[in-house]
């Protein structure tokens, strides 16, 4: 009983966090500035770690931490490179 | 499509809780990123998602698997670890390259504004110059050949 209604709590936190990409994905698309796009791809790999960490969750298996350990070592590089890029017009000097 | 792990009552009431409130969090971040009106407003929200929403996906994920595992499983802290490390400081170095760019675009327009005041001004006092130039030669052809007399108004 109590595991019929986990399923479906975890499900729909899976459904809200799937809310919050789509809605980063619009910033990406509409933002003004470039920096607001960087801003919100950034924002775009935490909210998809968190989504896989659920998906662990729901399943079990401590397979897919390793995917969200990926993502939160090397996620904020292309948000320095585009930082420098901007400031310098350059990413390496 | 309801998958769950199984859980006793406690620790399913446990990780419901958590995982639903990191969702709503995660949520209430992306909202901020799409509603605010300037880049300097949209830098907060999404670090919201970034701390509270990782810390109570992430101790939801450990709770869960201490318990399926009936042994503490705490790998989860890396993920914050890493994120608390390397988010910040790439947010500020963005948000410093935004008010740099804000900064030399103000400047750029302040210059070309300055210039084209400087261009107009010049091209004022160019026509001011060719009027009075105008007006001694109409005054001249006027008053006939008389040398002295030019000397004299000038």
């Amino acid at each position: 009983m109590s595991q019929v209604t986990l399923g479906y709590v975890l499900g729909a936190a899976q459904c809200l966090l799937a809310v919050a990409l789509l809605m980063c994905a619009y910033r990406v698309i509409r933002g003004p500035r470039a920096q607001d796009r960087v801003m919100a791809l950034d924002a775009l790999y935490v909210n998809a770690m968190l989504s896989i960490v659920m998906l662990g969750i729901r399943t079990g298996t401590e397979l897919y931490f390793e995917a969200a350990l990926v993502i939160a070592l090397t996620g904020f590089v292309s948000t320095s490179a585009v930082a420098k890029f901007l400031m310098r017009g350059e990413v390496i000097e | 499509m309801t998958l769950a792990p199984d859980l006793p009552p406690v620790a399913a009431l446990v990780v419901g809780v958590l995982a639903l409130g990191g969702a709503l969090v995660a949520l209430l971040g992306a909202t901020g990123l799409l509603k605010m009106r300037t880049f300097y407003d949209r830098v907060h929200p999404p670090t919201l998602s970034s701390s509270m929403g990782l810390a109570a996906v992430a101790l939801a994920s450990i709770v869960t698997f201490s318990v399926l595992g009936t042994r503490p499983v705490v790998h989860e802290v890396l993920l914050l670890f890493f994120i608390v490390l390397t988010l910040p400081v790439s947010m500020m170095l963005l948000a410093r390259a935004a008010l740099f760019r804000d900064r030399s675009e103000a400047y750029d327009a302040s210059m070309a504004a300055e210039a084209r005041a400087a261009a107009e001004q010049e091209a004022a006092a160019l026509a001011a110059a060719q009027e009075e130039a105008a007006a001694l030669a109409r005054r001249d052809s006027e008053t006939g050949g008389d040398d002295d007399a030019d000397y004299s108004a000038g």
